[in-house]
């Protein structure tokens, strides 16, 4: 990243002590608490995950090779006035994602009306034609996104990709608060930060609003899982059980006369809204992939029968896409009637011959994606990349133009990380979880950062040695150290004086 | 409330997985102490009936290790290839586990993780007290998992958590004595010998009754005493008549939230109300091993009627 000094999230542009005047009390922890204390509760974090088994499955390697995703002890935090504005910004993206995809699957307005080139969508392999013309319940598709962020600084915020397929993650928003509210009480008291554990509750009530009208006053829902193997497992049995609803997998579903049907111990039992964790590809075999074990025939019959509401929609991926992603600027002001509160972060699309010309030009300078890649694999990074992979870089993008899109590399903002030389500066980006019911979208305060645990690395997918950390979203704008009045905040404190004497006492 | 087919068959057995492993693990804790610590050493013997117990000598004998302690109990404990070792069955009991996280509560969750975890990165089994210390280790994690299980709602998830380890039980229990009375006791040994009595001990200590025995029997250790206690004592956890009244209660439980009586229930009943007129004396007279294989078969055919009755497939 140079000589110069990216936004530092808690200690400002300066990149050291002192911490931003609203953090201040955040920087004061920070100094205070002594490094062998972070890394006893960071341990002790990682120990419970263990032990719950939050892990993820590395593919490729053995069993033993379960493993947890590095937990960083340093909260990330936001004001609430940067919230604010970045809420109002997401529910204006995924407003926006909902009536795309109502479009596309319906009239096609947006095409007909030049915004995006046809070709591009209708010829995109995210684009299910098998779909169209199907009305989703009450008219929503994308019920739960995650819009990848990053900033630059305070106020300067970049959605990196949308993500309306089945974001996963947020049980790590969840699991790492429950860890902070445990090992760092005391910081709970000095920030009043919003609560995350709601979410659950708000999933849900966006479930059971999308039912199919004749479910009744209780609909029947269920999470459904590609199984117990499946790398994020995790998060399926976490989300079902929070929500207290059964978590299925596709055999246990059965499709009969155009509607849904668990199999239980008392027979079969009728399945009203699904949240489904398996990709489109595998929703069904007699629509999408014949050779799929992990889905329910007939399912999509049910759906366009309207029989069963399904989160997210078949066929959202084409929201998502890297290539469409380029055009989300003209996508919301289309929808919406207004510019986009959130920016895209500049992108040249290499299948338009002036940009691949300059992408070609620049390759040092720019960060190159495949436009269906995932997991920060197919990426390169041109200011850390070595020529010879610059080289290879240059050879595919002149081979696949169309397969890539490029984006200038951002100064992406740092947070305070506990490292192996103590607390230093590390990049992150941030998951907001944005739930859309036939009420309305709505932004949980929180959401998953991520953080390339490597000096100087932006990669912080969790495959490439990426970890996360809890995102603080506080109730006001920093400084005022009032104490909660609420009940749990004071127990809490409680817990505090006993940690936090120990603390205070080798400080 | 309603229980998704697979959800109960996969309690079921992790229910069975988690007793197995308890068992073998008390087993081992059992033959240590035969072997090691009783007051003449019983070597070899001791071992070769903790294989039989298990019906696992075939395989152990296959796998080429001489019969020793260490060999013998890294087969029973850690060895992945063998499908009756005690990490084996953990790894069954939380991939069960894992596929029904949802109808578990996280103590119960997190006791199964914890046993698995014990062995993860463990190549061997050192010596007599590392044994001791990593089977007390699952035991503890597995009565942790018995006190979360209790603690759980009652509902339908509990209940066959609970069917899966009485019948576990049942079949485990009458193995050990089918075993210990029949073969173990080596040709010429005078019965109520001293190893005759410190195989009787080894017995009492898996199934954790030595000083049950002793509140209830007041004239010395006994085989006859024995027997009673593990066939027809209800009040005692691990007899087979309590765990046949057990095995009737849950299912009666089950019926009252269901609402449905099937194959199961009446065959469990007529088991119960048979095993209620059954004296411990009789038994002996006329053949301990015949009543004991009737009874594992008789376990067995529930086994398969409580699949059928609640569509396991």
């Amino acid at each position: 990243m140079g000589k110069r000094h990216a936004f530092d999230e808690i200690m400002g542009f300066s990149g050291a002590a002192p911490a931003r005047p609203s953090l201040a009390a955040l920087g004061d922890w920070l100094k205070e608490t002594p490094d062998g204390e972070l890394r006893r509760r960071q341990e002790a974090a990682e120990n419970t995950f263990r032990q719950l088994g939050i892990t993820f499955a590395v593919y490729g390697e053995s069993e033993a090779s379960e493993r947890i995703i590095p937990f960083d002890i340093v909260p990330r935090v936001f004001l609430k006035s940067e919230w604010d504005r970045l809420s109002e910004g997401l529910v204006q993206r995924v407003e926006a994602i909902n009536a795309f995809l109502e479009d596309i699957y319906g009239e096609r307005r947006i095409l007909a009306d030049g915004v995006l080139p046809a070709d591009l969508v209708l010829g995109n392999s995210q684009f299910r034609p098998e779909i169209a013309g199907i009305k989703p319940p009450h008219g929503v598709a994308a019920h739960i996104c995650g819009i990848d962020l990053v900033r630059t600084g305070p106020d300067e915020f970049f959605v990196l990709e949308d993500n309306a397929r089945t974001p996963s993650g947020v049980s790590y928003m969840l699991e790492n608060r429950e860890a902070m509210l445990r090992l760092c009480p005391e910081l709970f008291r000095e920030l009043r930060v919003a609560a995350v554990d709601s979410y659950p509750d708000l999933l849900l009530e966006t479930m059971k609003s999308v039912a199919p009208h004749g479910s009744g006053s209780n609909p029947q829902c269920v999470v459904l899982t590609p199984g117990h193997y499946n790398s994020a497992y995790y998060e399926h049995s976490f989300l079902a059980d929070s929500m207290g609803i059964e978590l299925v997998e596709g055999a246990d579903l059965v499709v009969d006369d155009d509607r849904v049907w668990m199999r239980t111990i008392d027979g079969l039992v009728k399945v009203d809204v699904i949240y489904r964790r398996i990709d489109d590809d595998y929703l069904d075999p007699l629509v999408f992939r014949p050779d799929s074990a992990l889905g329910v025939p007939g399912l999509i019959a049910a759906y366009a029968a309207g029989n069963v509401a399904i989160l997210n929609a078949p066929g959202d991926g084409i929201a998502d896409d890297k290539a469409i992603y380029s055009y989300m600027p003209e996508i919301v002001k289309y929808y919406t009637g207004a510019e986009a509160k959130l920016p895209n972060v500049e992108t040249y699309r290499c299948r338009e011959p002036q940009a691949l010309k300059y992408v070609l030009d620049n390759l040092p300078e720019l960060v190159v994606k495949l436009v269906d890649g995932s997991g920060g694999y197919g990426m390169l990074v041109g200011p850390t990349a070595s020529s010879g992979e610059i080289e290879k870089f240059r050879a595919a993008l002149i081979a696949e133009p169309e397969r890539y899109i490029a984006q200038p590399t951002l100064a992406l903002s740092t947070v305070p990380t506990l490292s192996d030389q103590g607390v230093s500066p590390r990049h992150v980006d941030f998951r907001p979880f944005v739930l859309s019911g036939s009420d309305g979208v709505r932004v949980v305060p929180g959401g998953l950062t991520r953080v390339a645990l490597k000096e100087g690395s932006l990669v912080v997918n969790s495959s490439q040695g990426g970890g996360t950390k809890d995102s603080f979203v506080l109730m006001d704008d920093g400084a005022s150290q009032t104490q909660s009045a609420d009940g749990q905040t004071q127990a809490m404190g409680g817990m505090t004086q006993s940690q936090g004497s120990a603390t205070g006492g080798r400080a | 409330m309603m229980l998704l087919s697979r959800t109960a068959s996969s309690l079921y057995w992790l229910g069975r997985y988690i007793e197995r492993a308890d068992f073998i693990a008390r087993l081992v804790e059992a033959t240590v102490r035969l072997d090691v610590l009783s007051s003449r050493p019983a070597g070899e013997a001791a071992w070769s009936s903790a294989l039989t117990v298990t019906e696992t000598e075939e395989d152990f004998l296959k796998s080429g290790a001489a019969m020793t302690q260490n060999q013998t109990v890294k087969f029973l404990t850690l060895d992945t290839s063998h499908p009756g070792s005690i990490v084996r069955c953990l790894s069954m009991a939380r991939d069960n586990a894992r596929a029904v996280r949802t109808a578990l509560s996280r103590d119960a969750w997190t006791a199964i993780n914890r046993a698995w975890l014990i062995f993860e990165n463990r190549s061997g089994v050192g010596g007599t007290a590392a044994t001791l210390n990593m089977v007390e280790a699952v035991k503890t994690e597995t009565r942790g998992f018995e006190g979360a299980v209790h603690r759980m709602l009652r509902n339908q998830a509990t209940w066959f958590v609970r069917l899966g380890q009485a019948i576990e039980r049942a079949d485990n229990t009458a193995r050990l004595l089918d075993v210990k009375y029949h073969i173990l006791l080596p040709e010429g040994e005078r019965v109520g010998g001293v190893l005759d009595r410190d195989q009787w001990t080894t017995i009492l200590q898996t199934v954790s009754a030595v000083t049950a025995y002793r509140w209830l029997y007041s004239d010395g250790l006994r085989s006859a005493n024995v027997i009673d206690l593990l066939v027809t004592r209800k009040e005692m956890p691990r007899s087979l008549g309590a765990s046949v009244e057990e095995v009737v209660d849950i299912l009666g439980h089950l019926a009252k939230q269901t609402g449905s009586h099937g194959e199961a229930d009446r065959m469990a009943r007529m088991r119960a109300a048979r095993a209620g007129r059954t004296r411990s004396t009789e038994i002996i007279a006329s053949g301990l091993h015949q009543y004991l294989q009737s009874f594992i078969d008789e376990n067995a055919q529930l086994h398969g009627a409580i699949g059928r009755q609640f569509r396991f497939g």
